[in-house]
């Protein structure tokens, strides 16, 4: 069948020379597999610009330490001692540096590579051709940022353990915490940024109306309860808030009420839960229009 | 009356419709496609071609009726029914952050098809593409023609038994689309079912065994391109000019020459057996036309028929 014509050249043969495994193999395989196939596609994508990926992994945290962590620090510890639970206020900040570099490059990778995917260069319409499903295509996307959010943390981790800024020796699990808090903001947004049918500069206004303010009011820089009264809820549902109070207990052993970093964990949990639920289903509806 | 020895339908489509609210964009469609044709979509943009297609390729839900692909209903076994299928959509998404070589590589991987195979039948596909050369440049750096190409490529990659073919050449050049016919007659004599939506008739009569003229998402004629323009058209086609002025006044003067006269704003068309005889029958009554043209009836003139209006407007 595969030569059905007495071809006088070769180059007229039919391309099938070798042979796939069947469509039903297939099908199985991308029903187990799916969501890795195609986050193995978005590594790859992100892997022809890995030298800048990694600039910024590794020139973000050391810019921010060396501003924050020893020029202010400097200023701040001479003049406030004992103001950060005894610890200095490189220690204080790193953990919030940490989460919030996550909630960064989630902010960045769940926007307007998802724009890319449905509009501009329509990306996830390749896969969604193929025996993928539209749940596979966000999970495999959620599964390369997360592995971008774990390379990215682990070399700041280092950084801030070089610096010194980690004593306890919990401190490694902050970075999975910092994962998960990169998650809790970033999958909602990338449900939201799904929906959005045409860029009017909505994006530009989530960073600078909600990424900032979140960066700056939720106990990043000073403690939530030196904030009034009236602002520090934005500390209370901002995931950056809940991710570096539990940071803070891990590296340099922050007291945080056990029933208090229960509320943590669930906050963030819940939240990237939500949102993947919601991206799934914003997904499904406007790839099957 | 089908071209090809009766098999079990590959696609078996019964009154298939889809509508957007009040906008039927498919209502109420039926065909089938043995194995091995090559059978085409053909009609103007809007026609609800391409929405048919997004049915047929397991990626759009329909309002009703019954759609089967390899006997498998999409909506139930929609990667079974696309792990069949391979597809060129109406608009190229190749990932241009990847080389020309890994977008079909990556492409497989969906297929769960390893590395060993993916790495050969890569370069197979890129030869088959005439795209060898290309293999490590970037995708931007390709034309459109040759974007075409590679997204007909990554089509194979499963070598598919059905491919589907979303207005393939539509934006290229002549030449380009000489090339990609060539590419697709190759499949289609391997044995591949074809089935393609195209609004250039040129394109339907080179590659399509059978097709249906499909007009708001109605089927308004189906058969081979040759039976089509026997049932709705004549042999011949006299094309007449006398200025943007006259053509629809001149048309009075013109009653009872040839089978059927279709005035148009630029030209007057005589539907006729023999053209050349025509024309002098035209001439005879000392209308002077400031150019004339004999030539075969197209699915052009079909469709204008079917439908009073042209295809590409």
């Amino acid at each position: 069948m595969t030569d059905a014509t007495p071809s006088t050249e070769e180059a007229a043969a039919p391309p099938y020379r070798l042979s796939a495994h069947k469509p039903e193999v297939s099908a199985r395989r991308a029903r187990t597999f799916g969501s890795w196939y195609y986050a193995e596609h978005v590594l790859r994508s992100m892997n022809s610009y890995k030298w800048t990926l990694l600039a910024s992994s590794v020139g973000t945290p050391v810019m921010y330490l060396f501003a924050m962590g020893i020029g202010l620090a400097t200023l701040v510890d001479r003049n406030s001692e004992g103001a950060f639970g005894g610890v200095s206020y490189l220690a204080f900040i790193a953990p919030a540096l940490l989460a919030s570099a996550t909630i960064m490059t989630a902010a960045t990778e769940f926007t307007y590579p998802v724009m890319d995917g449905f509009k501009w260069r329509r990306v996830y319409y390749g896969p969604h051709a193929s025996p993928l499903n539209t749940d596979q295509i966000v999970q495999g996307h959620i599964i390369a940022v997360s592995t971008r959010l774990t390379v990215t943390t682990i070399i700041y981790f280092l950084i801030v353990a070089a610096f010194g800024a980690s004593p306890s020796a919990t401190g490694v699990v902050a970075v999975p915490v910092a994962v998960l808090c990169g998650l809790a903001f970033g999958l909602p947004l990338m449900a939201y940024s799904a929906s959005v049918e045409e860029d009017k500069g909505q994006f530009a206004l989530v960073m600078r109306f909600i990424v900032t303010p979140l960066f700056l009011f939720s106990g990043t820089f000073f403690p939530l309860d030196t904030l009034p009264v009236f602002l520090r809820w934005i500390g209370w549902i901002s995931p950056l808030w809940h991710g570096t109070e539990l940071g803070r207990a891990l590296t340099y052993g922050h007291e945080v009420p056990l029933w208090l970093a229960v509320v943590h964990v669930l906050y963030l949990v819940l939240l990237a839960a939500g949102g993947l639920r919601l991206a799934r289903s914003v997904y499904a509806r406007r790839l099957g229009k | 009356m089908p071209t090809l020895p009766a098999g079990p339908p590959v696609i078996s489509a019964s009154r298939l419709s889809k509508h957007y609210g009040d906008f039927k964009a498919v209502d109420g469609i039926s065909f089938d496609v043995p194995a091995g044709e090559s059978f085409g979509l053909l009609g103007p943009n809007g026609a609800g071609k391409s929405t048919t297609m997004r049915m047929i390729g397991g990626v759009s839900q329909r309002t009703s009726g019954q759609l089967t692909i390899m006997g498998l209903d999409p909506e139930e076994h929609g990667p079974e029914v696309r792990a069949h299928l391979g597809v060129v959509p109406q608009q190229d998404n190749l990932d241009e952050e990847l080389k020309v070589r890994d977008n079909l590589i990556v492409y497989g991987r969906y297929f769960g098809l390893p590395m060993s195979y993916l790495k050969a039948k890569a370069d197979e596909l890129l030869e088959f593409a005439q795209l060898t050369d290309k293999a490590s440049a970037r995708v931007d750096a390709l034309s459109g023609g040759m974007k075409r190409r590679l997204t007909i490529a990554r089509s194979l990659i499963n070598e598919p038994r059905i491919l589907l073919l979303d207005e393939p050449t539509t934006g290229l050049d002549p030449q380009a689309r000489h090339i990609l016919w060539d590419r697709l007659f190759r499949l289609k004599e391997s044995g591949v079912t074809l089935i393609l939506t195209t609004h250039y008739m040129d394109e339907a009569e080179q590659l399509c065994d059978r097709l249906v003229v499909v007009d708001k998402g109605r089927i308004m004629a189906e058969g081979s391109p040759a039976q089509l323009i026997r049932e709705h058209s004549t042999r011949e086609v006299l094309e007449l000019r006398f200025g943007s002025e006259r053509n629809t006044t001149v048309a009075g003067d013109l009653q009872g020459i040839g089978d059927r006269l279709e005035p148009l704003p630029d030209r007057v068309l005589i539907y006729a057996h023999d053209g050349e005889a025509t024309l002098e029958q035209v001439t005879s009554r000392g209308l002077r036309p400031i150019t004339s043209l004999v030539r075969r009836s197209s699915l052009e003139d079909v469709f204008l028929r079917l439908t009073g209006r042209s295809l590409v407007d």
